[in-house]
């Protein structure tokens, strides 16, 4: 059974969002599509300074096989990029909800009110 | 659409809780652990494959000999008895109906290996060549299954499980041995660019066999590391490198046709054609000088021109580095010749390098 934490907020694309503050979130995969993946070999990521859009493709994260687009759950500016992820890929399937790939600094909050509860994403997968 | 097949060790893959999906119209392991732990273990010990579903097709007559070396772009008339080539079918334009194994009998009976997705196809191409020969072909592949066990410990775990001894055995030769009561058709061959064998037998004897040798330590692989594995050693697979749209000089496989013999065979015209009018377009290797993944389909540029595609290509996991089968326009194919390869919306730069990423670690002579 896959793991889901508690607080968190979550999108359809089983990605996952944590507040950070009013204005900034952190944004990774989930422990679900981490373990559909497979061994996660290469996260292609945008880097500080990129912009992301909501519904939209901002990278990719790829196992041995295949290459699974990322679609953000939010919009805004990134402001920070995961290094340790460039190096060291399988910390998504050691813990998928430390491993964040994105920090964003959000263009509008109430996006955040479309994503799902821990209870809500349960049901989906 | 068609039922999804399965083969004779379906129950035996749910056992070991593979990752199952439908290739070929099978349902087939594509991982049972990581593809990198069982590309490794046929790297460096030894790993085995469920390939049932890979087609079978017997020629028998007077007129075998004759027939096969009509319908195939390698040798085989001088061949001996037990002796195994690897070569294409081409239609008349000289693209690849197909790639397969022709396993010499004797002159009047020859096997026929062809790839599962390509069973229905070659089948009727074969039997539509048939009409001058005195032969017959059948199709057997409902009634053969096979295991290929792979690795540089294949030949020594063989002998220790199944007691049967191969060190006789030729690189690209075949035999026949008994395992109990069971018929087997061994040979020395693979698709991993590792030693090893592929044994056919009918369902019973392989679920026996593939039981044994999981006990025995022989680890089960899957479709994913056979990829990646056979992509390492440079193998083309139908529908990536070959293809009814490339050719075998355009594949780089010109040393598996007869063109400069005088044995004709199907597609020989229209490849001494496309030798003369000089080649536009060849599959190379490729390297990327950046961390990425080039994947099957991505263009190749260089500057702003469109020179190719990616025909296969992976983070390599015995390099470490991304490397790629490429179809690449002349002269852009030269070694060294900088590119980049367009992967989403990034352009990443790498350069044509000989597609041997891995040096074959065969027995005895190569093909």
């Amino acid at each position: 059974m896959s793991k889901v934490v508690e607080g968190l907020l979550y999108s359809k694309d089983h990605e996952w969002v944590k507040k950070l503050n009013d204005s900034e979130v952190l944004v990774g995969i989930t422990d679900f599509a981490a373990s559909e993946l497979g061994s996660v070999v290469f996260v292609d990521l945008p880097e500080a300074g990129d912009t992301v859009e909501v519904n939209a493709e901002f990278g990719a994260v790829e196992s041995v096989k295949a290459a699974s687009d990322l679609v953000s759950p939010v919009s805004g500016e990134v402001i920070e990029m995961n290094e340790d992820l460039v190096g060291e890929p399988e910390l998504v399937n050691e813990d998928a909800y430390s491993a964040w790939f994105i920090k964003v600094k959000l263009d509008n909050v109430k996006e955040l009110d479309n994503l799902l509860s821990a209870e809500e994403y349960k049901k989906i997968i | 659409m068609q039922e999804v097949k399965q083969t004779c060790l379906f129950n035996e893959h749910v056992k070991l809780n593979a990752k199952m999906e439908e290739f070929a119209g099978y349902e087939m392991p594509i991982v049972y652990k990581t593809i990198k732990e069982e590309h490794n273990a046929v790297r460096n010990e030894v790993g085995m494959f469920d390939v049932s579903h890979m087609g079978e097709f017997i020629v028998n007559g007077v007129d075998s000999t004759a027939f096969v070396d009509h319908l195939f772009s390698n040798s085989i008339v001088e061949k001996e008895n037990g002796s195994v080539t690897y070569g294409m079918m081409l239609y008349q334009n000289g693209t690849i109906v197909d790639d397969l194994l022709v396993y010499k009998v004797h002159d009047e009976e020859y096997l026929l290996i062809v790839n599962a997705s390509n069973i229905a196809k070659d089948y009727e191409w074969v039997v539509n060549q048939t009409e001058e020969f005195d032969v017959t072909v059948k199709n057997v592949s409902e009634d053969y299954s096979e295991i290929a066990v792979q690795g540089p410990n294949a030949e020594a775990k063989v002998l220790e499980l199944m007691g049967i001894d191969l060190s006789g055995l030729e690189f690209f030769h075949f035999g026949n041995y008994y395992y109990e009561n069971h018929p087997l058709i061994i040979s020395r061959t693979g698709y991993t660019g590792e030693d090893g064998f592929e044994i056919y037998a009918d369902a019973e004897a392989v679920i026996e066999l593939w039981r044994l040798l999981v006990q025995g330590g022989v680890i089960p692989c899957g479709l994913g590391s056979r990829d990646t594995l056979r992509f390492e050693a440079a193998l083309p697979l139908y529908g990536h490198e070959i293809s009814d749209k490339i050719t075998p000089l355009e594949a780089g496989l010109k040393m598996f046709t007869k063109i400069d013999s005088d044995h004709d065979f199907i597609g020989k015209d229209a490849l001494l054609k496309q030798t003369e009018a000089g080649l536009t377009r060849r599959v190379v290797g490729i390297e990327l000088t950046k961390i990425s993944i080039p994947r099957a389909g991505y263009p190749v540029f260089v500057g702003d021109e469109e020179v190719g595609f990616i025909t296969t290509g992976y983070l390599s996991i015995t390099l470490g580095t991304p490397i790629a089968l490429a179809m690449i326009n002349r002269p852009f194919t030269k070694k060294g010749s900088n590119l980049e390869v367009k992967i989403r919306n990034k352009y990443i730069p790498g350069f044509v390098r000989d597609k041997k990423f891995l040096k074959k670690n065969y027995k005895s002579k190569g093909v």
